[in-house]
């Protein structure tokens, strides 16, 4: 049996250097730099030669600007300075870049997408009718759950046209990294559902014995709602429900197409965590859920991964500080601040680094099956192409 | 004994948001045991159904109901108050103001059998919102009799672990939010009544970061929103795990540009007693390098939440991962910044 505490180790650029590859969907909690590595990854897959496309949900400013994007337009821009763009006259170095690769990226506008399918599946005055309505606005812009489909509808969109050989998905910036599964069956079974119906008027449900005992719990349901939400907010709603009416069975396929797309050949998931407890406990259940949905797990990334370039034990360190501070009382005594300063910062780092590793362990010890790579914690913000080629390389020391 | 003169005397009601992974329930639970000072009672509310709470305070998932988790920070002169935990769902608060309006707890259970809660939230976000921040309305306004039988405020202070800093506007704005939706009935009386809890003075929303670009910007951005919607009141902000830089201000930038003396450093680490000092130099140098300009630009960032004119807080970095005894360590940190 393998030693449970090293896993097996994530090769990345073998993941995006196979043609066979054509989805990766890049999950975890927020504050884990998933942004970031989706962006990295990508960049790293399009000097490897693919023609990449990275759909992001909600970048950093200065990250954002790195790759060209400096509006939420929700059309794919190609990131200059990466692959084939560099021989076409850019300024930038060579960089032993694969040919024919491609970046483009591009901001998910969810209200848009939103706008989009309802404008695809109602006739154009209903349509108009449908993007009217506050319901409708009050849905499209801030449904807890609306980021998360749009976000996979999009993969949806971008994976029918075809124009790309390899998609990089940032997942929203959900609560809980389960979210951006679980949102666009919820919304679907939402739009889709019997209640939605009940509201539209009872005579769309069906036989008429069924009827007389709809009609009855349609009395009680809107009796209630009616006391609740008053006489007017239930007719905007059933307006707005009955002009959706039309549009339910598309929202149901379109779910269903995107989650067969997830879990099809071709897909890869990659969980995305800090070596911290909230982060890895999300990552542990997401791989479990990953596995009862049978979808395909490439692996973990650990990112912001202290690697202290000293070799020297916390222990060590802190008694040579201690020495040099007693020393530097002494009189006339030299100053000594700066090593004591690194000492110190070393002997925490150490420390830091022991609490990462045995959290990293709960991980493996739990799942010694996925394999992890590791990102370097990074001085700075990634804020150039640059900067997410350094982290790229991280995943060519596998 | 003189009352302890804090920020934010007078506040009932302390919103707590901050982006993810900047430590928000954290310092709402440390904020709500540095709040529960001289028997006071305090309720530290958490609206995402997480079980963040429970995991931070060590004990079994919490239900929609009022438990005692953990008694507050006491000092010498007297004992700590109380702090109740509640993870309010939107869908028991609704079934709880059913109860307490129309007297319609069973039609409610049946309702949510019939998903019409589930619509409810879905259709309209905003109602949601209103479920939850009624709660902590409910909570704040609460009144009981005393001992010598004068009313009061049956909490001192709730705390609100709020979703994050991006949503946070919205969340709170309820009224308007609702506004679209519900322009009469009894919808947007009772968001009214919640409003005029959250736009008075004795609420406040305070923001956690951490000196990074993402979350700060978040935080300018949050703050910029409550400015703008007017009535809601930005309250401190909290810079969560700071690690203070011990190296010498004039030597920060030299070792931000690498341009640190590995020879006079090698020398302090042989004095020290350290083998292959001259290599171990150039890699804590290294090590102090990375440090030096990672301090350099969270002093700009620092600088840039400071201009904001909020009451700024620092909390330290907890060496070995968050537990109960960390918790009441940034309690007391807060309460000596005079957070609470």
């Amino acid at each position: 049996m393998a030693d449970s505490s090293t896993p097996p180790l994530l090769d990345i650029d073998r993941l995006i250097s196979d043609r066979r590859t054509r989805i990766i969907v890049c999950c975890g909690s927020g504050g884990v730099g998933k942004t970031t590595a989706a962006a990295a990854i990508g960049l790293r897959a399009a000097e490897h030669g693919r023609r990449v496309v990275v759909l992001t949900v909600d970048p950093a400013r200065r990250l954002a600007q790195s790759m060209g994007l400096t509006s939420l337009d929700n059309t794919p821009r190609l990131v200059h300075g990466v692959g084939a763009d560099v021989s076409s006259g850019s300024d930038q170095e060579g960089n032993g870049a694969a040919p024919g690769g491609s970046l483009h990226a591009m901001m998910l506008d969810m209200k848009r997408t939103f706008d989009e399918i309802v404008e695809a599946h109602a006739d154009p005055d209903r349509a108009a009718q449908i993007l009217a309505n506050p319901f409708y606005q009050s849905l499209s812009s801030s449904f807890a759950g609306t980021q998360e489909y749009m976000a996979m509808e999009k993969l949806g969109q971008l994976r029918r046209a075809d124009e790309w050989d390899l998609i990089v998905v940032d997942t929203p910036p959900s609560r809980s990294a389960l979210d951006f599964l679980d949102a666009p069956q919820r919304l679907a079974r939402f739009l889709d559902g019997r209640l939605i119906r009940l509201l539209t008027g009872p005579a769309k449900v069906g036989g008429r014995a069924y009827l007389r005992m709809i009609n009855a719990g349609f009395g009680m349901v809107t009796g209630i709602l009616t006391k609740v939400l008053g006489t007017q907010m239930l007719k905007d709603v059933q307006t707005f429900v009955s002009a959706l009416d039309t549009m339910f069975g598309g929202f149901r396929e379109r779910a269903d197409y995107t989650y067969q797309l997830l879990r099809a050949p071709g897909t890869a998931f990659l969980v995305i965590a800090s070596p911290e407890p909230d982060a890895l406990r999300e990552a542990s259940y997401f791989v479990e859920r990953l596995g009862e949905e049978r979808m395909p797990l490439a692996g973990l990334i650990l990112n912001k991964v202290l690697r202290p370039a000293a070799r020297l034990s916390a222990a060590r360190s802190m008694a040579a500080a201690e020495v040099l501070q007693s020393a530097a009382q002494q009189p006339a005594a030299q100053s000594n601040s700066v090593a004591i300063a690194a000492l110190r910062w070393h002997a925490d780092r150490m420390q830091q680094v022991t609490a990462q590793r045995r959290i990293a362990e709960h991980f493996t010890a739990a799942h010694p099956l996925v394999p992890v790579a590791e990102i370097p914690a990074q001085p700075d913000d990634v804020h150039d192409l640059d900067g997410l080629r350094r982290i790229g390389s991280a995943f060519g020391q596998a | 004994m003189t009352t302890r003169d804090t920020d934010w005397d007078g506040v009932r009601l302390h919103v707590v948001t901050g982006k993810g992974g900047t430590g928000k329930t954290t310092v709402a639970g440390a904020l709500a045991l540095a709040l529960a000072a001289r028997g006071r009672r305090v309720l530290l509310m958490e609206v995402e159904g997480r079980q963040g709470i429970a995991q931070l305070f060590d004990v079994p998932p919490l239900p929609y109901a009022e438990r005692k988790v953990a008694v507050g920070l006491g000092t010498a002169a007297d004992e700590g108050g109380d702090v109740f935990a509640l993870v309010a769902d939107p869908e028991s608060a609704l079934l709880e103001y059913l109860e307490m309006f129309y007297n319609l707890r069973h039609a409610g259970t049946a309702l949510t059998k019939l998903g019409v809660m589930d619509f409810a939230t879905t259709i309209a976000p905003g109602l949601r919102d209103v479920l939850l921040t009624g709660k902590a309305a409910e909570a704040v306004r609460r009144k009981n009799v005393r001992n010598d039988g004068s009313r009061g405020r049956h909490y001192g202070a709730v705390v609100m672990d709020a979703p994050a800093t991006g949503r946070i506007g919205r969340f709170l704005n309820v009224s308007a939010e609702l506004s679209d939706l519900a322009r009469v009935g009894p919808v947007r009386g009772h968001a009214d009544t919640v409003q005029s809890v959250i736009s008075s003075p004795e609420t406040v929303v305070h923001f956690v970061t951490v000196l990074e670009e993402m979350p700060v910007q978040e935080t300018l951005d949050g703050i910029a929103e409550l400015r703008a919607l007017g009535g809601i009141r930005a309250g401190g902000i909290i810079v969560n795990m700071a690690r203070p830089v011990e190296l010498p201000a004039n030597q920060l930038e030299a070792a931000a540009d690498g341009q640190l003396d590995t020879d006079q450093l090698a020398l302090e680490l042989k004095a020290a007693g350290l083998d292959d000092s001259p290599s171990l130099a150039v890699a804590l140098a290294a090590e102090l390098s990375d440090q030096a300009r990672t301090a350099l630009a969270q002093r700009a960032l620092e600088q840039r939440l400071r201009a904001e004119g909020q009451p700024c807080y620092e909390l330290p970095w907890v060496t070995g991962g968050m537990d109960l005894a960390g918790l009441y360590r940034l309690a007391v940190a807060l309460r000596e910044q005079r957070a609470a």
